[in-house]
């Protein structure tokens, strides 16, 4: 590590960082946090109403719900998703015209607004006018994301998957390329194992990458929105209801805004505990080398 | 097994393109193809659909106004975080690492919470439905990504390269641009590739923001669905032009994600 100076004017560099970022972030915040203790009935008349939401939403069985399916897809495009990049990067050509082709290709999908990735994938995977759903039907399995919540679940996966394995990519790729020719040298020369080079050199020095990837698609899958809804609309039923999905409905459909802020920080507490711990673990992982 | 290595990154790329070539086949069919008929390719070649976008100016300015904002974005968002990424790789201070967390919490924040307590927000400044208030909100998540990103290739420039410019009688801001600003370029350009991409796909907010003026392209396709019918065509039509801004930073990028960088020191 570089080592740092002792230096108390650094705080006047970031001040535009500070002022911006407050701007956005401290009002907001006070705003949800005002509305979630107080009850309207409209006329801008407000009334004291303590924690009654948050005892509410943390009871209320449709939280626990959208909770639970939330943790579930997260952990599941968590458990995709990186493995499945780590191994595209370390297949990637190193040299030649293959690069470009390979990283222009992957990133196209990352640079598609949310809501065409979610229309694109409806009409992919519709099965009567979508390819994949007539292909899937055309191998005999019964398939009808709009109906059945299995397949919903699975094109939801597929969909995220589509969508953000490329993130993971593109970030080991750039530090795996990182690291210099002579590692590699030095570890053929030990008779390193593939898997002992991947251990104990291209690991670690993807470690920063990684963990930014990591911490990223764990943020982002907390936030998900626009692809499923516009793909599911968060059904059939609820099946697909993820929280973002939820608190839109509470928010903008009921107009409780009571509820909503109140369910809006218990959703950001929790985004915010799980990868705390995250943070931590890896920056105490990190000190410790 | 080496031979083979190709297959992987192959069949990715493969499954990658399945749903957009879905999309752009879409596109060149007529919204009576699409729903009568299941072709691989289009039977009725048309381009009656790219045609409507590009002389309706309700369509076409929707990209010029997701573009201005992005753009917009994209450079507030690095300048600002450019002195921030340095002050933090460099300098210890009171508070530093809780301060660098509580900015990366912003990122953390889903835009759903925030959306409406913006709208008020933006609608009392009277900034509403303006370009600068969609580039200002999108701030709240590109400017803590491009801090974390710049100070990671910060961290991995030397710090000889700042004492040796100091002892030439560089003065701070003239050895920032001249010497630090240069040596970090990859950093740049990589952190203004994640705020474009970030800026560029996200709807939610831009969506709340804006009405007529401001309003982006992703926001403008939701009416072909609104309308009675679907408008296939036309919806797969706008969604293939929204990819090619994305590819043309891509390409203009590439070269640093080739290069490589681990962020940090290697």
């Amino acid at each position: 590590m570089i080592e740092k100076v002792q230096n108390q004017k650094a705080w006047l560099m970031i001040m535009p960082v500070l002022l911006l970022v407050a701007f956005n972030a401290i009002i907001p915040l006070m705003t949800v946090v005002n509305y979630s203790v107080q009850e309207t009935f409209g006329n801008n008349v407000f009334f004291w109403e303590g924690v009654r939401w948050f005892q509410d939403v943390l009871r209320s069985e449709r939280f626990h719900a959208s909770l639970l399916r939330q943790l579930i897809f997260t952990f599941l495009i968590l458990g995709i998703e990186v493995p499945l990049g780590v191994a595209i990067a370390l297949t990637m050509p190193h040299r030649g015209i293959g690069v470009s082709v390979c990283l222009v290709f992957m990133a196209l999908p990352l640079l598609i607004p949310w809501n065409v990735v979610g229309a694109m994938w409806n009409i992919f995977a519709l099965p009567d006018i979508g390819l994949l759903g007539r292909m899937i039907n055309g191998l005999g399995i019964s398939y009808n994301f709009t109906q059945q919540p299995i397949s919903a679940w699975a094109t939801v996966i597929a969909m995220d998957v589509w969508h953000w394995t490329s993130l993971v990519v593109l970030l080991c790729y750039a530090g795996l390329r990182a690291i210099p020719d002579a590692f590699y040298q030095a570890a053929k020369i030990d008779g390193a194992s593939g898997w002992q080079v991947f251990r104990y050199i291209q690991l670690p020095k993807m470690k920063r990458v990684l963990t930014i990837a990591i911490l990223l698609r764990l943020m982002d899958s907390f936030m998900v929105y626009t692809e499923p809804f516009v793909l599911t609309g968060g059904g059939p039923g609820n099946s697909t209801t993820f929280l973002s999905i939820d608190l839109v409905k509470v928010a903008l459909g009921q107009f409780d805004l009571g509820p909503a802020a109140s369910m809006s920080l218990i959703y950001f507490l929790v985004v915010l505990l799980l990868c705390w711990v995250f943070y931590t673990l890896m920056m105490r992982s990190e000190g410790q080398q | 097994m080496k031979r083979f290595v190709w297959l992987a990154p192959t069949l990715y790329i493969l499954f990658l393109m399945l749903p957009i070539y879905w999309l752009i086949n879409m596109s060149f069919k007529t919204t009576n193809e699409i729903l009568g008929s299941f072709t691989l390719w289009p039977n009725e070649f048309t381009v009656e659909n790219y045609v409507k976008i590009f002389t309706d100016s309700t369509w076409y300015m929707g990209y010029v106004n997701s573009l201005t904002y992005v753009l917009i974005n994209t450079v507030i968002s690095v300048v600002v975080a450019l002195p921030a990424a340095y002050a933090f790789s460099r300098y210890k201070f009171l508070g530093d690492k809780h301060l660098f967390f509580w900015l990366l919490t912003n990122r953390m924040a889903p835009p759903a919470v925030f959306a409406l307590p913006f709208f008020q927000f933006y609608s009392a400044m009277e900034l509403f439905d303006t370009h600068l208030a969609v580039a200002l909100s999108h701030c709240l998540f590109n400017i803590p990504l491009a801090v974390w990103i710049l100070e990671g290739f910060m961290s991995g420039v030397p710090k000889e390269l700042d004492e040796t410019a100091y002892i030439d009688g560089y003065s701070f801001w003239r050895f920032f641009v001249k010497i630090f600003i240069p040596a970090i370029a990859a950093g740049i350009g990589v952190a203004a590739f994640f705020c474009f991409m970030f800026s560029w796909v996200e709807l939610l907010l831009a969506k709340t923001l804006t009405s007529v003026e401001a309003k982006p392209i992703a926001a403008t396709m939701t009416r072909t669905v609104s309308t009675a019918g679907y408008e296939l065509g036309l919806l797969s039509a706008a969604g293939t032009l929204t990819i090619i801004p994305g590819a043309f930073v891509i390409y203009f990028v590439r070269n640093y994600i080739a290069k490589g960088f681990a962020l940090g020191r290697v």
